[in-house]
C-alpha cells in the first residue's frame, strides 16, 4: 500500500540500525553451531516464535495432527509485525490466519486426491525493503509454496524479484504501486486496485461527476504522487477536462502559497493533489486562505483520519479515493467483519479480508491444477475466477485486479463519509 | 498583476520569518564567529512549545479569544527558548571558546542533532497541527488575498527588528554587545563582562527564533520535529546573503530571500517551460547561497574580512 510505503520513510535511522544489529546478530547465531536453546536468547525476540514454526513444524498449532496420507505445504506471509504500523500488519496476519485455519479445520483443501492442510509461515518484514528481501529468502529456503504479502509497496517490490527467480507465486493483499505488477514477472499477483486504477477512476469522476472543466495537477513528485497524478490528468482529459496547471512539490513541503497562487491565477474549478496527508492537509488550508474556491481532490494517501487531524475544519469538502470497498459493503462483508471479531477480540483494522481471499485464491489454483508445486498450480492463478469476500478476484495478463473497487470519499461533519464506490478500469 | 502582488506578499511574509530566524546566527556569527546550527531547533521547539501550551489551555477549559491564548503561548515558548539558548552556550559552546573554530562547529551540528530526537521523543515524530484558534477571513489587497495572521506576522517582525536594532544601537548592552564583536579581548579589559554578553546574545537570538517559529506553526497550521532544519538553512542563507554579522544584511537577506523563493516557485515553471517546476523552491536558496560566495563573500551588506582581520 502505498500510504504506508511513504509513512516508512519516517522511520528514523536509529530505529533502522537497532533493527539491523538485531538480524545480524540473529544470521550469526543461526549460522553459528550453537544449540537451539541459545539461539532462542541471544536472537531478538519477536521473530523467533514464527522462526521456530518454521524450522520445527510439529510445534506449530496449524499443522497439529495432520489426518492419514494428508500433506502439509508451507504458506508464506510478511508484513511489518514490528514497528509503527504493526497493527496493520498484525491485521494483515490474521486475515491469512483464519483463512489457513478454516481450510485446517474442514480437514485441508482437496488437492489432487489429497487431503492437504497448510502451515503459516509468517516473518516481520519490518516495513523495510532491505529485511524484506532478507526475509523473502528465508520463504525460499522453506520451500513455502505461495506467498501472501508484503504490505507495503517499498517491500513488495524489491521482495518480488526473489519470489520470481524461486518461481514461487506471490500475492500482495496491499501494495498498490504500479510498478510492483510491472516489472515483466510471472509471479507478481495483487488483489486490490493500483495506483493507475485508481488515478483513472480519479479523474474521470472529477470531469464528469463533479463537472470539472478546468483542472490544476499538484504531485509531490515521489513515484506514488507523481505516478497517480499522471494516471489522473491523462484520464481527465480523456473526459473533456483541461488541465491548466501542472505545479510539483515535495513530500517534505509545508508551504504551497507559491505554487497555488499561481493555480488561483489559472482559476480551476479543481485542484488534484497526488502525495501524502500531510502536504494535503496545509494545502486545503492554504488554499482556503488565499480564496481559492475550487475543489480539492486527493488518492488514497490523503484518505487518512491523520488528514482530518492537520487540517481541522479545512479538511470538509475534500474528496479522495481509496482501493477497495468500505468493509461493511463488501460482498462478505459483514459475515468476514463478525467471524474475526469472534476468533481474535479485535476489529479488522484495514486489510485483513485481502489476505483472506489472497489466501483462498492460491488455494483455488492449487485445487484447479490438483497441485500444490508452484510451477503447476501458477498457470491456474493467472486465469483464476474467484468470488472472494472482497469481490470478484481475476487477474488481467500482469496479475493486476481486473474490476477492482474504488471508493470515492468526502469529508462532511468533520468525518470520511462514502461518496460513489467505483468499478476498477479493466484493461 | 494580482498574482505577481500575491507572490510578492507570500515572499514578505516568508521573508520576515527567515530575517527574524537569520538574526539569531547574525548576531552570534557578529560576536564569536561561530555558526549556530542549532538555531534551526530552537525555532521547532518554540513552535512546539506554544503547540503545547495552546493545547493545554484549551483542554483546561480555559476559555480566551485566540489571539490572547496565541500570546499565553508563545509567553511560555520565549522563556523555554532563552534558557535553552542559554544552556547550549554554557554547555557546548564555552569549553569550546579557545578550541579551532572547527570544534565549535561539529558540537552545533551534535547540539542539532539532540535536539531533533529529544523533540521526537517528547513530540513524536508525527505533524502536530496548530489548534485552529485564529480567525481566517481573508481580505482582498488590490485583488491579493491577504489573513490577518500574515499581516501580523509582517508588522510584528518589523517590530522586533526595530527593537533590535534599537537594543544593540542605543542601550548598554548593545554597546557591549558591539565592543565585544570588535575585539573581546579588549573589551574585556574595558570592563565588558564578556561572558553576559554572549550569554545575552544567545538568549535575545533564541527568543526571536521562538516568536518565528511560533510564526511557522500558525502559518502553516503545523510543526514536527525535523521542521527546523530547512528552516535554519534558509535563515542561516538569508544571513549569508546579507552579509553575515551584520544585522541590518540578516534582515534584508531574509527578505530578499523570501521573495526570491516565492517569485521563482511562481514563474519558474513558466519561464522554463515546465522543464523546472516549483519543486526546485528549495534548490534556489542554495544557488543564491552559492552565487554569493562566490562573487561577492562577505554578503550584500557585510564588512570585507580583511577589516576584521
Amino acid at each position: 500500500m502505498a500510504v504506508l510505503a511513504k509513512s516508512c520513510d519516517h522511520t528514523d535511522q536509529t530505529q533502522d540500525k537497532i533493527y539491523h544489529l538485531g538480524n545480524e546478530s540473529m544470521s550469526i547465531a543461526r549460522y553459528s553451531l550453537i544449540a537451539a536453546a541459545v539461539l532462542s536468547i541471544s536472537a531478538c525476540g519477536k521473530q523467533e516464535p514464527a522462526q521456530q514454526a518454521a524450522s520445527e513444524p510439529a510445534a506449530s498449532a496449524a499443522s497439529a495432527a495432520p489426518s492419514g496420507g494428508g500433506d502439509t505445504v508451507k504458506l508464506g506471509h510478511a508484513a511489518p509485525l514490528t514497528g509503527n504500523i504493526a497493527h496493520l500488519g498484525k491485521d494483515n496476519e490474521y486475515g491469512v490466519k483464519m483463512a489457513i485455519d478454516e481450510i485446517n479445520d474442514a480437514g485441508g483443501a482437496d488437492i489432487g486426491g489429497k487431503k492437504v492442510k497448510f502451515e503459516l509461515v509468517s516473518e516481520d518484514d519490518q516495513a523495510d525493503p532491505k529485511t524484506a528481501t532478507t526475509v523473502a529468502q528465508r520463504f525460499v529456503d522453506q520451500k513455502v509454496v505461495g506467498v501472501v504479502g508484503h504490505l507495503n509497496s517499498g517491500t513488495t517490490i524489491p521482495a518480488s524479484k526473489i519470489y520470481s527467480d524461486a518461481g514461487i507465486p506471490q500475492v500482495s493483499p496491499s501494495a498498490t504501486a504500479v510498478a510492483y505488477t510491472a516489472q515483466g514477472f510471472k509471479t507478481t499477483f495483487r488483489v486490490m486496485a493500483n495506483d493507475a486504477q485508481q488515478g483513472k477512476v480519479l479523474g474521470e469522476f472529477a470531469a464528469t461527476k463533479l463537472g470539472a472543466k478546468k483542472v490544476a495537477i499538484v504531485d509531490d513528485r515521489t513515484a506514488y504522487g507523481q505516478g497517480l497524478a499522471d494516471e489522473f490528468e491523462k484520464a481527465a482529459k480523456a473526459s473533456g477536462a483541461e488541465v491548466v496547471k501542472r505545479e510539483f512539490t515535495t513530500n517534505q513541503e509545508t508551504d504551497f502559497n507559491a505554487i497555488l497562487t499561481s493555480i488561483k491565477g489559472a482559476k480551476p474549478d479543481l485542484i488534484f493533489y497526488g502525495g501524502m496527508d500531510a502536504q494535503a492537509a496545509p494545502l486545503k488550508k492554504q488554499a482556503k486562505k488565499l480564496g481559492i474556491g475550487a475543489k480539492i481532490m486527493g488518492g488514497d494517501g490523503t484518505q487518512t483520519p491523520e488528514f482530518i487531524k492537520l487540517s481541522g475544519s479545512d479538511s470538509e469538502g475534500m474528496i479522495s479515493s481509496s482501493p477497495g470497498m468500505p468493509k461493511e459493503q463488501m460482498p462478505g462483508g459483514q459475515a468476514f467483519l463478525d467471524k474475526f471479531k469472534a476468533k481474535f477480540g479485535t476489529e479488522v483494522q484495514l486489510y485483513a479480508p485481502y489476505c483472506y481471499d489472497s489466501v483462498k485464491v492460491l488455494v483455488e489454483a492449487m485445487k484447479k491444477a490438483g497441485s500444490t508445486e508452484p510451477a503447476k498450480y501458477l498457470p491456474e492463478l493467472s486465469k483464476i475466477e474467484y468470488q472472494g469476500v472482497t469481490g470478484n478476484v481475476s487477474f488481467d495478463d500482469k496479475g493486476d485486479l481486473k474490476n477492482g473497487p474504488i471508493t470515492l470519499y468526502q469529508v462532511k461533519g468533520g468525518k470520511w463519509e462514502v461518496l460513489e464506490i467505483a468499478g476498477g478500469a479493466a484493461k | 498583476m494580482d498574482i505577481f502582488l500575491q507572490q510578492i506578499i507570500n515572499g514578505l511574509v516568508v521573508g520576515s520569518i527567515y530575517a527574524l530566524i537569520a538574526l539569531g546566527y547574525t548576531m552570534v556569527y557578529g560576536i564569536m564567529q561561530l555558526i549556530n546550527f542549532a538555531h534551526g531547533e530552537i525555532v521547532m521547539i518554540g513552535a512546539m512549545v506554544t503547540i503545547t501550551c495552546i493545547n493545554l489551555l484549551i483542554g483546561a477549559g480555559v476559555n480566551l479569544p485566540g489571539p490572547l491564548l496565541l500570546l499565553a503561548g508563545l509567553l511560555m515558548a520565549i522563556p523555554i527558548s532563552m534558557l535553552l539558548g542559554f544552556t547550549i552556550e554554557r554547555v557546548a559552546y564555552r569549553p569550546l571558546r579557545r578550541a579551532p573554530r572547527l570544534a565549535p562547529l561539529i558540537t552545533a551540528i551534535g547540539v542539532s542533532i539532540v535536539l531533533q530526537q529529544v523533540a521526537m521523543l517528547i513530540w513524536g515524530r508525527n505533524y502536530r497541527p496548530f489548534p485552529q484558534i485564529l480567525p481566517t477571513t481573508v481580505h482582498d489587497f488590490f485583488g491579493a488575498a491577504v489573513t490577518d495572521l500574515q499581516i501580523a506576522i509582517v508588522i510584528l517582525s518589523l517590530v522586533l527588528m526595530a527593537g533590535l536594532f534599537w537594543l544593540i544601537e542605543k542601550t548598554r548592552l548593545g554597546r557591549a554587545m558591539r565592543a565585544t564583536a570588535q575585539n573581546p579581548e579588549v573589551a574585556g579589559l574595558m570592563g565588558v563582562n564578556i561572558n553576559t554578553v554572549i550569554s545575552m546574545t544567545f538568549i535575545i537570538g533564541s527568543s526571536l527564533g521562538a516568536v518565528a517559529g511560533v510564526m511557522v506553526a500558525a502559518n502553516y497550521d503545523q510543526a514536527h520535529a525535523y521542521m527546523g532544519f530547512m528552516i535554519g538553512l534558509k535563515a542561516f542563507t538569508a544571513a549569508v546573503l546579507g552579509g553575515i554579522g551584520n544585522i541590518g544584511g540578516a534582515v534584508v537577506g531574509g527578505l530578499l530571500l523570501g521573495i526570491i523563493e516565492s517569485l521563482g516557485s511562481g514563474y519558474l515553471g513558466d519561464l522554463t517551460g515546465g522543464f523546472l517546476g516549483s519543486h526546485y523552491k528549495d534548490i534556489f536558496a542554495f544557488v543564491v547561497l552559492i552565487g554569493v560566495l562566490v562573487f561577492r563573500p562577505s554578503g550584500l551588506l557585510g564588512e570585507r574580512v580583511a577589516e576584521r582581520a
